[in-house]
């Protein structure tokens, strides 16, 4: 898409999920055609024991993929994951902190948490998409990155394996597109413009 | 909502009015907190805030205890605890004297949990355990020994993972919805008030363990506490920190070599 007055140079892709949202994760990645200029950040409830996500993701992107440290600077053209039992925070400065405060959401990582500090630092050059789950997490973080102009899109729930997550955030009143599973990358290819 | 420069006017009143550096502290963290509180105790603007902050010292505490993180568990990280147990204890049991110090304590968990070990490997009569937190309401809490009931499923799963042998339930009395651990194990503990910001090195220690800490300061004051550490630890002596915590990019690094996977580091001559 051409670049004019109204679209962002988009720096961010958030994606959000939980039960239910690996395997569209797996579906999407090798689908996706990242301009170099674009951060992932990947929020996925799990397990404390998967240490293996790493390894399943970059199995599918050329893209390097790496547990987000703490401090790191958040590079283009790299996909994060929030490490598991641990909020991952974004500073002004565009790095990353750790944070091992309370759980939200009974969750930790929790999406609210990233989505609302990403749409707080990048503003509206976030694209943030949130797949299938059986918790509320997402829907305020969701709402945040609407409100500081960003786009929202989230797997059709008819779509998801557990409905509720999308569901939640279709309610925020906060979401641009509401997306069924094949066609989420052609959508978010397009946007990333 | 709290704004970045209006966490700064806070920041530069709490060290004006009470002495409490928070300006390394990571800026993320502090204002996710200071929000937090905010919406928690209902202030209607950011000024009331302020003014409460300022003249009413009780309050004073809350804050300080609510914005730093005070999460933590007993046997947090059970292959952590493993290795500990297995690896670490045999060799620090060759000293005549122990001296440990958990920097950041919280409400004591951790200190508890390295008590059981070093009393289940018979050298707790001759370890010394330091335990110090900023906030002095939370090194109350450590030194009574009470914890809630409610978590002591998951930290005698906890404690079997780490490789407990015994019943965890005989290490404390329950009464109510509240354990009290057993005397024996806080007898060999101090506990003091420390502030790893501004407060110096006060003794040498064989171990310091300092987990889910440095996580909350930005890279400056992590170097700085890491020299602190330093300066506070035998050669030979360890330093474990956070499962996620590192000192790789520190000016200490390269007298340390890290002992396992797991997050402890060896002082070396």
């Amino acid at each position: 898409m051409a670049q004019d007055g109204l679209t962002h140079t988009r720096q961010v892709l958030l994606i959000g999920g939980s039960a239910g949202s690996l395997e569209v994760v797996l579906q999407l990645l090798p689908q996706l055609k990242l301009p170099a200029g674009i951060a992932v950040i990947l929020v996925l409830h799990r397990k404390n024991s998967e240490s293996l996500l790493p390894d399943l993701l970059a199995g599918k992107t050329m893209l390097p993929v790496k547990e987000a440290e703490d401090k790191e600077w958040i590079q283009p053209g790299t996909i994060y994951i929030a490490p598991a039992d641990y909020h991952l925070l974004i500073e002004a400065d565009k790095s990353f902190s750790l944070d091992a405060s309370e759980k939200v959401h009974y969750s930790r990582p929790s999406i609210d948490v990233t989505f609302e500090m990403a749409a707080e630092v990048y503003g509206p050059s976030v694209i943030a998409l949130l797949l299938s789950g059986a918790n509320a997490d997402g829907a305020e973080g969701m709402k945040k990155v609407k409100e500081a102009g960003g786009l929202t899109l989230v797997q059709d729930p008819a779509s998801a394996s557990v409905s509720y997550m999308p569901e939640q955030a279709i309610k925020t009143g906060s979401i641009d597109y509401i997306v069924p599973v094949p066609k989420l990358a052609a959508l978010i290819n397009h946007n990333l413009g | 909502m709290i704004r970045e420069e209006e966490v700064h006017i806070l920041l530069t009143d709490l060290q004006e009015v009470y002495g409490y550096d928070f300006h390394d502290y990571s800026k993320a963290s502090l204002r996710r907190r200071i929000n937090r509180l905010f919406a928690l105790d209902k202030f209607p603007s950011f000024a009331e805030l302020r003014y409460r902050l300022k003249n009413d010292e009780s309050y004073l505490k809350r804050f300080v205890e609510e914005i730093t993180v005070n999460v933590t568990e007993m046997f947090r990280d059970p292959g952590f605890y493993q290795v500990l147990q297995k690896e670490i204890i045999p060799l620090l049991a060759t000293y005549p004297l122990i001296r440990i110090w958990h920097a950041g304590c919280s409400t004591g968990e951790e200190v508890y949990s390295m008590a059981i070990l070093l009393q289940e490997a018979n050298l707790l009569h001759k370890s010394l355990l330091y335990a110090t937190d900023l906030n002095p309401d939370v090194v109350e809490k450590a030194r009574s020994g009470i914890f809630p009931l409610s978590q002591m499923k998951q930290y005698s799963e906890n404690y079997l993972e780490s490789g407990g042998r015994k019943e965890f339930s005989s290490y404390y009395t329950s009464r109510y919805d509240r354990v009290q651990f057993d005397r024996s194990l806080s007898s060999r503990m101090i506990f003091a008030t420390h502030n790893l910001v501004s407060d110096r090195s006060f003794n040498e220690f064989q171990l310091i363990m300092c987990r889910n800490v440095m996580i909350y300061f930005n890279k400056e004051l992590q170097d700085q506490v890491l020299q602190l550490f330093d300066q506070s630890l035998e050669t030979l002596g360890f330093l474990a920190l956070g499962a996620k915590e590192t000192l790789r990019f520190s000016t200490i690094a390269r007298n340390y070599k890290q002992q396992d996977k797991e997050r402890i580091w060896r002082k070396m001559a």
